[in-house]
């Protein structure tokens, strides 16, 4: 038992990786890029590729898939989501959903069926454990996982607070014409935020090829795990997204105990339970946040 | 001169609307003696045709009347001839398991439109994906089905091959009019003149006093039976149930196709849009993934460049409606003189 939660708050550590991107966007753009999972796996074959096809070590294909991606942010929000949010707020789903579909058949008709895996370009860290008192195993690569995650989220979160760029962002979330009249290109703002969202789904693309495999369509089940934890967490809110991602982590580890299905069906459950619960009682909604503000405050 | 020479008039049909009319009955009647004088696979892709012009129809009444845009109604779609298999293993004749099977797709979809329509936008939008995931799942535990083995639809060997093509097809044929019939009925009365107003401004439509959710219900349980009614067919013409194949993302991939190049919130787009990709399938489907991509690519540049589609296009540009479904204001020539 203690083992199962010890590997589910680490598996959330994966999910508050996948999901604090997708979190991001909505708070800044209030879009929900329906595109996250699959270019999450197209950062992943961007690595494979790079690592298996150009012999790069993998820090070099790493940094290449980060700079890759970052401008592909860029340009995806100069390109579509800026244009399709103008038209409300149904179309950045139709459009974002319409990229999806091109990445994930775009990977397919290149690399096939076949699961690939990052596994052989980081050795012995993919089976390597620590082993704690009391006879528990912990994998160093979910540790590093959710070290990552942990330290994403807090430079994401002091990026926001300190840093000009981050002023700039939080003012057009709050209202880009007003951020606009004093000197702030809400556009220009918006594509930095779509290039740092890519390169935190460059992270956890890497991190998915690295503790298991993954195909052309693995897309879909890495945007729903990802929204899922956002939304538990209380969507926008980057440590609840954390918190979101090791409930979820949490469920489908108990899940998987029980029954070889168990570990989607705990997982999409428990995202349901919490979902109907904060409808019926909205208070709950804000309690995440609230909880995480008065720990902050004492 | 007179001020008012004659006053301008509110239209419902115009004599466009009313010979197109004509033409949609002269059409549907020659549809149903087809079966006489096409091939048998020409009627197999007759049906696959009204399939899809059901599920666009039915996508466009949820995303582009109500506002919703689901990721997940494929969970209807599979759900429909999950049922359908279900019932039928009782010994019920396999046509009328379809049609109950459509009716309890619509019971079960009430209680979750009281959940799901409470969330907005891209919440709704994936959030109806997880929740035909999780319907997926469920399925896949049900021992009759075991996993993704599947059953076959086996009471169906009681009808001769011949007489199950054509059946299926005027049953396609019968559940397309009905429900688009249906659709069109609905958004004319006082319920339609709501949904629209919904569709244009949810929160100015709430002030004049609209039940916003009640109307929002309505939608979603009249698109989740529809897309049932198309599930039971698909499965009537292949006869093979396989979860992952009914609940795939594909079909509400086809679906949103359909919609944005039709026309997304124009009754005739769905319509439209439907042929377009059936003819698209016809002569591309055999590219596989190519095909997909573009069919992603298409999708992805009328969202940018044409959100209204190809007949919202045609609609702007030539003021014509075939279906209508809305009031038009017609001022008489001389009256615009003065």
């Amino acid at each position: 038992m203690t083992n199962q939660i010890v590997q589910g708050i680490l598996l959330g550590g994966y999910y508050a990786l996948i999901a604090c991107g997708l979190s991001f966007m909505f708070s800044v753009m209030r879009i929900i890029n329906l595109a996250h999972g699959s270019l999450a796996v197209a950062a992943a074959y961007l690595i494979f590729v790079l690592s298996e096809r150009a012999q790069l070590p993998l820090w070099a294909c790493f940094i290449v898939a980060v700079a890759v991606m970052a401008v592909a942010g860029w340009l995806i929000q100069r390109l579509i989501l800026d244009r399709s949010a103008r038209g409300g707020q149904l179309l950045p789903i139709l459009s974002t959903f319409g990229l999806s579909m091109v990445i994930e058949n775009a990977l397919f008709e290149q690399f096939g069926a076949d699961t690939r895996s990052l596994a052989s370009a980081i050795g012995d860290l993919s089976w390597d454990s620590w082993e704690l008192p009391g006879g528990l195993y912990v994998g160093k690569l979910p540790v590093l996982i959710f070290v990552t995650a942990v330290v994403l989220l807090a430079g994401l979160q002091l990026m926001l607070s300190y840093t000009r760029i981050g002023r700039a962002i939080r003012a057009t979330a709050e209202d880009p014409d007003t951020a606009g009249l004093v000197g702030i290109d809400a556009r220009r703002v918006n594509a930095v935020a779509a290039a740092i969202t890519l390169v935190t789904v460059t992270i956890a693309g890497m991190f998915l090829g690295m503790r298991a495999t993954f195909e052309p369509y693995s897309g879909a089940p890495q945007l729903l795990f990802a929204f899922e934890a956002s939304v538990i967490g209380g969507a926008g809110s980057l440590w609840g997204t954390l918190a979101g991602g090791i409930i979820l982590g949490l469920a489908q580890t108990c899940g998987a105990s029980l029954h070889p299905l168990g570990f989607l069906i705990a997982g999409h459950g428990v995202f349901l339970i919490i979902l109907f619960a904060r409808l019926m009682f909205p208070d709950l909604a804000s309690m995440p946040a609230r909880l995480i503000r008065r720990g902050a405050a004492a | 001169m007179s001020l008012v020479v004659s006053p301008s008039m509110v239209q419902r049909w115009t004599r466009l609307s009313r010979r197109a009319a004509a033409a949609v009955v002269i059409v549907l009647l020659g549809l149903a003696v087809l079966p006489g004088v096409l091939g048998a696979g020409a009627i197999d892709r007759l049906a696959a045709l009204f399939v899809y012009v059901i599920m666009a129809a039915m996508w466009n009444a949820l995303a582009g009347y109500g506002g919703l845009v689901s990721v997940g109604q494929q969970m209807f779609f599979g759900l429909g001839a999950y049922f359908t298999v279900r019932l039928a293993e009782t010994g019920l004749d396999p046509f009328v398991a379809m049609g109950m099977a459509s009716l309890l797709v619509a019971v079960v979809s009430y209680p979750l439109s009281l959940v799901m329509l409470r969330l907005k936008g891209g919440e709704f939008a994936i959030g109806m994906w997880v929740v035909s995931a999780l319907t997926h799942l469920m399925v896949n535990l049900d021992g009759l089905i075991q996993g993704e083995t599947g059953r076959s639809l086996i009471s169906l060997n009681a009808y001769a091959p011949g007489a199950r093509r054509d059946i299926i097809y005027w049953l396609a044929l019968v559940a397309m009019t009905g429900l688009l019939g249906g659709l069109f009925a609905l958004l004319r009365n006082r319920t339609g003149a709501s949904i629209q107003a919904i569709r244009d401004n949810e929160e100015a439509a709430g002030s004049l006093g609209i039940d916003v959710t009640r109307t929002k219900r309505l939608i979603f349980v009249l698109a989740a039976f529809g897309i049932g009614v198309a599930g039971a067919l698909w499965l009537a013409s292949a006869t093979t149930f396989q979860p992952k194949t009914y609940f795939s993302v594909q079909w509400t991939a086809y679906m949103i196709f359909m919609v944005l190049v039709g026309g997304i919130g124009r009754f005739e787009g769905a319509i439209l849009g439907a042929v377009i990709f059936f003819l698209i399938e016809t002569w591309f489907g055999a590219l596989g993934v190519w095909y997909l991509i573009g069919l992603g690519v298409v999708a992805l540049l009328f969202s940018l460049f044409m959100p209204l589609g190809l007949w919202g296009a045609i609609e702007t540009r030539f003021g014509v409606s075939l279906m209508p479904v809305g009031y038009r204001l017609e001022i008489p020539p001389q009256s615009r003189k003065d």
